[in-house]
């Protein structure tokens, strides 16, 4: 190994670190009144809060579908009919920004605030 | 020339058992997309022994072979992405010549995760993915470098007895 190599890597791991605490920060801001939304295939499908515990079942293209259950102020995917279920075995969602991704159904859930929070977002 | 064609089948099948050997242990972090890149092991040792022609062709067929084989093809697309882009990288940063095996394999990881990302943030349209990437840098570090001292070590013992053919 190289001097280079121990640069490159110092640099990568402080670059992630830096980019991780920036990202984290801005979920800690609010995780108040936060909704899960519902992605297909980029269009929302659908805003569910947070503190209200539900099943939804998400219908992708074909027979495909995920269930996203929200239980005690988080999100997970408790059943899918995707190949590779990464999207089950994701830990449950909860703070702003967080997503869950299930790519061959093309099916994401990411927690957002509440509107009239969203509408604020941009001068924050 | 015969001898050559003997190595690239012997890497080939190298690399596909590392691939299956590495869908038999996932990595679950909770996060898609963390893990060793065993394969890509393979795919370092070639392009400093054999050169970068020979490197591409290995990382295609091992991509197409293992995409078939224990993934499908959603998986697969995100495979070509990240393998492509991490051979070029690869590539680029050994002519530069300023990293030794291991940076250049971090190189590779870290560009492999960011190819998979950005094909995920094609497919679903969704750029919010990108929150992924710090964890992905991190991982595609830690894996490149572990891969990168390995590497290295069979890149010295390999070279001069595969030079020869």
């Amino acid at each position: 190994m190289k001097k280079n190599d121990v640069i490159l890597i110092a640099v990568l791991v402080a670059a992630a670190l830096a980019v991780f605490l920036g990202i984290s920060l801005y979920a800690s801001m609010s995780t108040e009144s936060g909704e899960a939304v519902v992605y297909l295939d980029g269009k929302e499908q659908g805003r569910y809060p947070l503190e209200q515990d539900m099943t939804v079942e998400i219908e992708a293209q074909g027979k495909n579908y995920n269930i996203l259950e929200i239980r005690e102020g988080k999100a997970e995917i408790r059943e899918a009919t995707c190949p590779d279920k990464i999207c089950v075995n994701h830990r449950p969602i909860e703070k702003r920004g967080e997503s869950l991704v299930c790519l061959p159904n093309k099916v994401v859930v990411e927690i957002e605030n509440g509107r009239g929070q969203n509408l604020d977002g941009t001068t924050n | 020339m015969a001898k050559k064609a003997a190595y690239m089948g012997m890497l080939t099948a190298l690399a596909f058992v590392f691939s299956y050997l590495e869908s038999l242990f996932p990595i679950n972090l909770g996060i898609p997309g963390v893990k060793l890149g065993l394969g890509n092991l393979v795919v370092i040792v070639t392009l400093y022994t054999m050169g970068t022609k020979e490197a591409c062709t290995l990382s295609l067929v091992r991509i197409v072979l293992t995409g078939f084989t224990f993934g499908n093809p959603a998986s697969m697309v995100y495979s070509l992405a990240g393998g492509i882009l991490s051979l070029l990288t690869m590539i680029g940063a050994r002519k530069i010549k300023l990293f030794s095996a291991t940076g250049v394999s971090v190189l590779g990881g870290v560009a492999h995760n960011a190819g998979q990302i950005l094909a995920a943030v094609l497919v679903v349209e969704n750029v919010k993915l990108l929150y992924y990437f710090p964890v992905l840098i991190l991982s595609g570090t830690l894996a490149g470098a572990v891969i990168g001292i390995v590497a290295g070590v069979l890149i010295k013992r390999l070279e001069d007895m595969i030079r020869k053919c």
